[in-house]
């Protein structure tokens, strides 16, 4: 069967591509844009580490076809930082050692934007409830959640 | 815990013990850092791996001709494209090597040993092609009777996963075969004499599941093979060095013909420390002349890596009245899975040494069944045997009607104390932990409604090993530092934070590479808790061989003997040794880089070393738990663990491992395992059901970094990761037996399991009534 020609916005770039029926977004973006940013851990929508967003909404883009993307708005991990400036999440996940390997943080970064946009004060809780769904092995999420707060808070402040 | 983001910890340092951010934090951050999957060559074929339908069954025959021929496939093996491998089995970091089992687990030969083992792989010109290839592939296969639970394997009668298995360690050997691979004695003293002075034994016998390393990436790499035979592998591993050799001897292939370059590592926990797909990969792309890309699916993941051994075990202790252990003794029966080579060696060793201990026997066996071969798991082997001395230690100490701790303190290892297995201890942290532990304000704050609070003790080896760094000075005076053990969790920052520290350099004027195989000299893997200990040792060794240097060319350029030159380790430069030296104005690292073309040429620090001294790093956990009487679910409400770091380079990433190693040992405790049908297939191969801990099963983990500096290293260093997965499994066990007054002997404590304890113990009360 043919492919299917799909018109989107990537990080606020217009893309075009050509896809298979089955090819998910996650398989659209890192092999055929290239953009290895966003990770595969499961491709069953269990661990986060695909995490993107889709007209500001957050999603396993393993659980989405990459013709679904046509029209939409997607973030990705490569879009969080903005010229030389580190978005605050980034430069709080730094600062707290909020990574150990790091092949979840993207996804958690794409997440943890995604909650800072609908909530900007969010309590433990909340961010542990949010970021239920993004799956780290190495860190106990201990400074990953102080890294949210933090950012939380200096977004909050600024 | 910022608080000392600007102090170091102890006076003594000026860079070591504060926490800067990581070198390659900003690639991990914006999603530029490679990881395994993240490669593509150009031209790059697709890798498939085809794995039994079987759990245990005979290959009658293995017929790949119609997928051959199928248009997009371009290479299919099987395991007759292997060099033919000897079983023999040697030592080899924490564990044992045999080649042979290693080329089984690769590709299956003459029998399929577990449901997902490899039989064959191909390569195809992409996924799908390579989806259809694998279905072309016929397999004649005749069906035997499995066996999955480690006492059943052990029974007379069991299905024998190998014909000719004739238990090693035992005397005389026996005459029949069996499952039991190997048997372990570890004796000190007399338990039987022990045993007769104490006023009180306790007995008991415990089951843990086996359980998977759980990292985020899975196993991925992609190898292109020149047609003059030259190789490339591109993997995620914990060591490119072990890889190497691995395939080498796998392939029969010299190891100069394959240069093995670390990607990024999504998290290993030991389970990336052998191969699978990388031997695979190397002979598709051999065979094909193509680049090969493999990456497994998370469901092979856990159907056919890792997981740690799941075990039977019983525990023995006596103690006197004034509680005094007289004597220990466990039976330990470890899974080892398809093939042999479980942690038990380790088990046996870890199992007592906490304490100094007059009496102890250990008794352990290797048991082969019919699930994936385990692979090393952070302390391999040593959660599972402390986890259930801990918990028979803290019943005798609740029999003793003694605090836990105390009891512990009594009983305490320390400098000096000759462990079971083997060697005394150097000076080593387990009372001050302990100590600790009794101060923390955690101690002290009193317990909620259904909550209990447990206490457990760990301890670890740690090792050392080869290991080769070079420090190449660049012409402006910065620094280029390679290592040779993959940076998994923050180690970049640790070796350059030692450079900086020895040559008072900025961190920032000092950039840090993992190398590849050609780089450096041969490294071990990063395992055994030994990256910052070993290649830190040698990144130290390699800025002192620099500090030497810049002397020899401070003392050429001022025509004065070494000796009249000296290194100022004040101002981090060459200058003048005293007044009878004359008068040169004294040069830093930037000088010396200037003048280097003309003293002599080029400056590289370098050092080449095995690591010895890697000293033990113990611990103590305090875990509260609170469990919910209608549900059985338990959960952790406060956590602290406290462990000895001898010197915390970067405090950050050494909580960081106290942390995680907390958080895989709650998971442990609580959630993971293998759940098998009667069929013998694993029913929940997958993170939907095999369910690590999330963010909200957790509360912030506290922990106590105890700094008994290793007189080894030259900074003090032990290594901290393994240690901290020890505690947790006995420190929430008694924590639920504190909040529900049912002892619990069976990990996980998943919620029907604990309602059905609680159940039972409410109609025995009842009962009474």
């Amino acid at each position: 069967m043919a492919k299917h020609h799909v018109q989107t916005t990537i990080n606020g770039d217009p893309i075009e591509f050509l896809c298979d029926t089955e090819e998910t977004l996650l398989d659209v973006l890192r092999n055929q844009l290239n953009m290895t940013g966003t990770k595969e851990g499961c491709s069953t929508g269990d661990c986060g580490a695909c995490s993107v967003t889709v007209d500001n909404r957050l999603v396993c883009s393993c659980l989405m076809l990459g013709v679904e993307a046509n029209g939409k708005k997607i973030g990705t991990i490569e879009g969080l930082a903005s010229g030389d400036k580190l978005h605050p999440l980034q430069q709080k996940f730094l600062e707290h050692a909020a990574l150990q390997c790091g092949v979840c943080t993207p996804g958690f970064l794409v997440a943890s934007k995604a909650l800072l946009e609908k909530n900007s004060n969010p309590t433990e809780t909340e961010v542990r409830y949010w970021l239920a769904g993004n799956l780290c092995r190495c860190t106990g999420y201990d400074k990953i959640v102080r890294a949210v707060m933090d950012a939380a808070h200096e977004i909050r402040s600024a | 815990m910022q608080d000392k983001a600007k102090s170091p910890m102890s006076s003594e340092f000026s860079v070591v013990g504060t926490r800067p951010v990581r070198p390659d934090g900003v690639d991990k951050v914006t999603g530029r850092a490679r990881f395994g999957a993240d490669l593509n060559l150009s031209g790059q074929l697709t890798g498939a791996v085809l794995r039994s339908p079987h759990v245990h069954a005979r290959v009658l025959k293995i017929d790949v001709s119609q997928a051959l021929a199928l248009e997009g496939v371009k290479a299919v093996v099987t395991q007759k494209d292997f060099a033919p491998q000897v079983n023999s089995t040697t030592a080899f970091g924490e564990g044992t090597l045999n080649l042979m089992h290693m080329l089984t687990n690769v590709l299956a030969g003459d029998k399929v040993l577990f449901h997902g083992h490899p039989i064959a792989a191909v390569a195809a010109t992409n996924a799908a092609v390579a989806k259809r290839a694998l279905k072309l592939i016929k397999v004649d296969y005749e069906v035997l009777p499995h066996v999955i639970d480690v006492d059943e394997a052990m029974a007379l009668g069991a299905p024998l996963l190998f014909p000719d298995m004739i238990t090693e360690g035992v005397k005389p050997a026996p005459t029949t075969p069996s499952n039991i691979a190997k048997r372990i004695d570890i004796v000190l003293g007399d338990v039987e004499a022990g045993f007769k002075v104490a006023d009180v034994i306790i007995e008991r016998s415990f089951k843990t599941a086996p359980v998977h390393q759980g990292y985020i990436e899975p196993h991925a790499c992609v190898a292109t093979v020149s047609e003059d035979g030259q190789a490339e592998l591109w993997v995620s591993t914990q060591g490119h060095w072990i890889v190497r050799m691995l395939c080498a001897k796998l392939l029969g292939w010299d190891i100069n013909k394959i240069k093995v370059t670390a990607a990024e590592i999504g998290g290993g926990f030991g389970g990336k420390t052998v191969v699978y797909l990388e031997p695979l990969a190397l002979l598709l792309s051999q065979k094909s002349r193509r680049p090969v890309k493999m990456v497994m699916s998370r469901e092979d993941v856990i159907r056919a890596t890792g997981p740690t051994s799941g075990s039977s075990m019983t525990v023995k202790i006596g103690a006197t009245n004034d509680g005094r252990i007289v004597a220990g003794e466990a039976l330990l029966k470890y899974q080892a899975g398809a093939l042999p080579g479980s942690p038990v060696g380790p088990g046996c060793m870890c199992a007592f040494a906490p304490y100094d201990l007059p009496n102890v026997k250990v008794t352990g066996y290797d048991v082969v069944s019919n699930r994936p071969k385990v692979a090393a798991y952070r302390a391999p082997g040593a959660p599972i045997s402390e986890y259930a001395v801990e918990a028979v230690v803290d019943e005798l100490a609740a029999t003793l009607k003694m605090d836990p701790i105390e009891f512990r303190l009594k009983n305490v290892a320390k400098q000096g104390t000759k462990a079971a297995y083997g060697p005394k201890f150097g000076p080593v942290g387990m009372a001050e932990s302990l100590e600790a532990a009794k101060a923390s304000a955690h101690w002290r704050t009193p317990l909620g409604k259904n909550q209990g609070r447990g206490v457990a003790a760990g301890f670890w080896f740690n090792i050392g090993g080869e290991t080769t760094v070079s420090l190449v000075l660049n012409e402006d005076g910065t620094l280029g530092l390679t290592a040779g053990t993959p940076d998994i969790g923050g180690l970049r920052a640790s070796l350059c934070m030692m450079a900086s520290e020895e040559l008072k350099v900025p961190l920032e004027k000092i950039r840090v590479q993992i190398g590849d195989t050609n780089q450096l000299g041969y490294n071990f893997l990063t395992g055994g808790s030994r990256s910052t200990f070993s290649s830190g040792m040698a990144t130290v060794e390699a800025a002192r061989d620099i500090k030497k240097e810049a002397v020899r060319r401070a003392a050429k350029l001022w025509e004065l003997p070494e000796e009249a030159v000296e290194w100022d380790s004040g101002s981090g430069s060459v200058r003048p040794a005293g007044p009878n030296a004359g008068k040169h104005t004294p040069m830093t690292l930037v000088d010396i880089a200037r003048i280097a073309g003309k003293t002599g040429g080029p400056i590289v620090g370098y050092s080449r070393l095995n690591a010895h001294g890697a000293a033990p790093s113990f611990a103590c956990h305090i875990a509260d738990v609170e469990v919910d009487p209608e549900t059985g679910k338990a959960s952790i409400v406060r956590y602290t663990a406290i462990q000895d770091a001898g010197r915390a380079i970067h405090p950050s990433y050494v909580e960081g491992q106290y942390q995680g190693g907390v958080a895989q040992g709650i998971g442990w405790a609580l959630n993971e395992e293998y759940i098998y049908g009667t069929d013998g297939k694993l029913q929940n191969a997958g993170f939907l059901d095999y369910r690590i801990p999330v963010a909200s099963d957790l509360p912030m983990l506290d922990t106590i970094i105890i700094e008994v500096p290793n007189p080894t290293h030259p900074y003090g260093v032990r290594g901290v990761g393994e240690t901290c997965i020890i505690p947790p499994l006995a420190a929430i066990s008694n924590a639920m037996s504190m909040a529900t007054g049912v002892r619990f002997a069976e990990l996980p404590m998943s919620p029907p399991k604990v309602l059905a304890a609680l159940d039972k113990a409410r109609a025995a009360n009842t009962a009474k009534m």
